[in-house]
């Protein structure tokens, strides 16, 4: 390691990848650092198929699809890394303080790609009470066992959410024998992509119940069994739904946040997103801070392993530019307001002056209809729109004309 | 010689066996059924040093005695042991002038209890104080003597002392029965075997009671008390620096507003009175979650957002018949000694029952105690790498490469100082489970809890103990983490 970078990619999964890759093809002097022994993130542990379909126009699994990224390799990096600092100095120099096995290492950079992707979200951030028992892991954490360590969590099984992740561990439980009893929604949709809805539940025969909770979990030592109830359209408990589902594991898969921790123990504020939890940016994916950038599941979750890898790309392209420039320039920006039905929109800022790609996440279904720019009625896509699949709006310049300080994005009839 | 058993190796347990290690001629055993220490009504609760200013002493003259009294042990046996502990002080706070004369009050029993430094104050100071307090609160009695501490850090520190000083524990060992002869204790049996002792001290919480009646002695009942709690990340920005607390009613303290000495709010607890068969009952519910909240609006000015809870918890305090604390020994059993209706402020008042229990050995057992040359009072705590200067962080890797080795993120936790837990609970004698790694070490603590790095860590553990990995359990016998070789279910289906 040296002691001064242009850039400093922090994670090697595939945004970080992408990204650093992007950097050495542009002639950055480019560091990837990453937590684990290996590179490539989660995607090491995905031994299902889904990957890389856009991005390589192949249907490859997550392991595949890491070591794709890592064929080429000729970028530095150090692994077992941990980023335990950084400091903003100024917009052209940030210190970063790993700690390695070699050491603890202070590096000066330029630039940072922040692709540190999201963490799981856990039992006590859910409505689910009752015992503290063994049993319960996040889907995740329940992959690693089964797919990295080679353990089996348990036999019968309670999958909470349905969210891909959900579906993907309720069929990867079915799998290895495990009695997977059901896979639990609060919402009246499942949350995932349809394909895993029909590849991972129907094709096993595992039970798809929707608007339903889990109020309980209870048990001596390990879980025994969980209490559900019906909830109506406002999410609340219909009173006496109670039923008791006998199972040994809960596996939940109830969302993922961005893991921004090291942003959010900086002394200068990363403005970050309520809604997406990740850091706001602008459409060269840098955040409020001159020379940092968020690429991947830590500025948005992605329903394609694909589109991290996009952004991690953007984010080197953006780094290249400001490396050149020794900053960005100035522009007059547009904040992308949400507007009916939209959830979320990423980035958060746009110029107008050339074309955007806009990563946008809808509340509710709804077939067929139009995506618009409410202040100019402008038109960018009609689709029909699902919650569990991110609409990428590639968005050209000419659409994005005559705009004043803001605009709202809409989906409606 | 005399062989002296302290049954519950909980806060009050092994404050006694610390301070009876003290002591040459006496050799001492620490008992505890849970295959670590502090897993009882230790383990979950406020972890607030009470200043002592709550306990009527007209009602309640022993409580209020050892509350004071261990406020202020607290301070040198914290320093000695290396616990961590803060000293924000407290509010109790009021509404109104009828409020305000409850606060007087409690001025005036504090008074009598000998706590210093109490006062009252007005709304300004009050906001001046604490800006995070709700702007309904007129009045505040404020009370600089009170303390946090983390409790199951503490239970550690007093065992590892005590151990050193020639304790020896049995951990995962429950007491079965007591056999008494001629009025003497003569031994406890085990599910391992009989133990000869001349002395028992039963310390054991939520089960003082039925150890109690294994003695003879069987005039009291315990029932447990549930209290949930939340627990918010470090970094929320609603957290009070003083502990915020209402006037208290006749059965408990009520809900507090804390910030725990590892910086992370915590709102709680409840009190419910649980059926005396309900003492592994740790569960929460959506109802005793939603009673703090309530309760808590009215103690700080904003709460923070519900995503931002870092875990929920219950824990269980024992609660004796009239809050009644029992620290004595008995004339027609020689030898047994209860320490038994311990509950709040039993984690203040530790230090001293255990110089009550001292003084009950030398004044009503008749024993001399003699004074060890060598006693040692320190002990030092865990070494962790995030708390160290950048310089001496270098050289802690150089030395030992797993120092560079973080394992838990949020709580940067490093491989290293997870092989230290394992050697310390190993010289203690407890089991190595994931759960009391994680009350040493603090991972798993984080705002992921565990999400992220459960699963490396219990790879450690496995390396380290030589098991396979489903093998390494979460809290003792009966929570493996997993069931088997990821295709133990495809070879039970062919065989």
């Amino acid at each position: 390691m040296k002691d001064e970078y242009e850039c400093v990619v922090i994670g090697a999964g595939p945004a970080g990848l992408a990204a650093a890759l992007r950097c050495e093809e542009l002639g950055l002097d480019v560091l990837m650092i990453e937590s684990k022994e290996r590179l490539g993130g989660i995607p090491l542990q995905c031994t299902h198929p889904g990957f890389g379909n856009f991005y390589y126009d192949e249907n490859l699994t997550g392991t595949e699809f890491a070591e794709r990224l890592l064929e080429k390799d000729e970028i530095e990096y150090v692994t077992e890394a941990h980023v335990s600092s950084i400091e903003y100095v100024s917009d052209l120099k940030k210190k970063v303080k790993v700690i390695t096995p070699d050491g603890l290492f202070s590096l000066d950079t330029k630039t940072i790609i922040y692709s540190t992707g999201a963490r799981e979200r856990h039992r006590f951030e859910t409505r689910i009470q009752g015992d503290r028992l063994s049993g319960v892991y996040t889907a995740g954490e329940a992959q690693t066992l089964m797919d990295v360590y080679g353990v089996m969590p348990g036999k019968r099984v309670v999958v909470v959410g349905s969210g891909d992740i959900g579906l993907i561990m309720a069929r990867r439980f079915a799998l290895e024998n495990a009695e997977v009893v059901g896979v639990i929604e609060m919402q009246p949709f499942p949350g995932g992509l349809t394909r895993n809805v029909v590849q991972c539940l129907h094709d096993f025969d595992i039970p798809l119940y929707t608007q339903k909770i889990v109020k309980e979990i209870r048990g001596q030592k390990r879980v025994e069994e969980i209490v559900t109830a019906d909830v109506d359209e406002e999410l609340e408990v219909i009173p006496g739904s109670e039923e008791i589902i006998e199972c040994d594991t809960v596996a939940l898969a109830t969302g993922l946040i961005p893991y921004t921790k090291i942003l959010d123990e900086m002394e200068a504020e990363v403005i970050m997103d309520p809604v997406t939890r990740g850091p706001r940016v602008d459409e060269n994916l840098e955040t409020n801070l001159p020379g940092i950038f968020a690429a991947g599941n830590v500025l948005t979750i992605n329903d394609y392993v694909d589109f991290a890898a996009y952004q991690g790309e953007k984010a080197a392209e953006s780094a290249r530019k400001f490396v050149e420039y020794d900053g960005m320039p100035s522009k007059d920006w547009i904040e992308v307001k949400r507007g009916k039905n939209v959830r979320s929109v990423v980035p958060q800022y746009i110029s107008g002056d050339c074309e955007v790609t806009l990563n946008v996440r809808v509340k509710k279904p709804e077939p067929e209809v139009d995506v618009i720019i409410r202040e100019t009625d402008e038109r960018i896509k009609t689709t029909s729109v699902n919650p569990g699949e991110m609409l990428r709006l590639d968005i050209s310049e000419e659409k994005l004309e005559d705009l004043e300080n803001k605009i709202t994005l809409e989906v409606r009839r | 010689m005399y062989k002296i058993a302290v049954i519950g190796a909980g806060i009050t347990g092994s404050a006694i066996a610390r301070e009876l290690s003290k002591y040459e001629n006496l050799e001492v055993l620490l008992i505890e059924k849970n295959v670590d220490v502090g897993w009882g009504a230790t383990k979950a609760n406020t972890g607030i040093i009470h200043p002592g200013h709550e306990d009527d002493p007209e009602s309640h003259p022993l409580r209020a005695e050892v509350c004071v009294r261990g406020n202020r042990l607290w301070h040198d046996w914290a320093e000695e042991l290396n616990i961590p502990v803060k000293w924000p002080g407290e509010l109790m706070i009021a509404k109104d002038e009828k409020e305000l004369d409850k606060l007087k009050k409690y001025r005036d029993i504090g008074k009598k209890n000998g706590v210093p430094e109490l006062r009252i104050i007005a709304s300004e100071d009050l906001r001046e104080l604490e800006p995070k307090v709700n702007e309904e609160a007129k009045f505040a009695l404020c009370a600089p003597t009170a303390g946090v501490i983390a409790p199951w850090e503490a239970v550690i520190a007093l065992v590892e002392n005590a151990v050193d000083n020639g304790v020896k524990t049995h951990l995962n060992t429950k007491v079965e029965d007591i056999s008494v002869e001629d009025g003497r204790i003569s031994s406890l049996v085990t599910e391992d075997g009989e133990i000869e002792v001349d002395v028992i001290i039963n310390a054991t919480g939520l089960f003082a009671d039925e150890v109690s009646e294994m003695a003879g002695k069987d005039n009291f009942e315990i029932t447990p008390r549930k209290g949930q709690y939340y627990l918010f990340d470090e970094d929320v920005e609603e957290k009070p620096d003083k502990l915020i607390h209402p006037t208290p009613t006749e059965k408990t303290k009520g809900v507090y507003a804390v910030q725990t000495v590892e910086g992370n709010l915590m709102l709680g607890p409840t009190a419910e009175d649980l059926d005396r068969k309900s003492k592994a009952d740790r569960s929460t519910s959506e109802e005793g979650l939603e009673f703090i909240w309530k309760h808590s609006k009215e103690l700080l000015g904003e709460l923070p957002s519900k995503n931002r809870i870092s875990k929920t918890f219950a824990g269980l305090r024992p609660e004796p018949p009239e809050g009644r604390y029992r620290i004595k020994s008995y004339d027609d059993i020689f030898g047994f000694v209860n320490s038994a209706g311990i509950r709040s402020p039993g984690l203040t008042a530790a230090p001293a029952i255990a110089h009550k229990v001292k003084d009950i050995l030398i004044e009503d057992l008749n024993i001399d105690l003699i004074e060890k040359e060598d006693w040692k009072a320190e002990r030092e705590g865990i070494t962790r790498l995030s708390d160290q200067s950048d310089r001496k962080k270098r050289n802690m890797i150089k030395e030992n490469s797993d120092y560079g080795r973080v394992v838990c993120m949020c709580k940067e936790v490093t491989k290293a100082e997870v092989l230290e837990a394992v050697d310390r609970i190993r010289k203690i004698g407890g089991k190595v489970t994931l759960d009391s790694v994680k009350f040493r070490t603090l991972a798993l603590f984080g705002f992921c809890q565990g999400s992220y790095c459960r699963s490396k860590m219990t790879e450690i553990l496995s390396e380290e103990l030589n098991v396979p990995m489903w093998e390494i359990e979460v809290r003792g016998e009966g929570t493996p983490y997993g069931i088997g070789d990821v295709k133990t279910l495809q070879s039970s289906e062919e065989g």
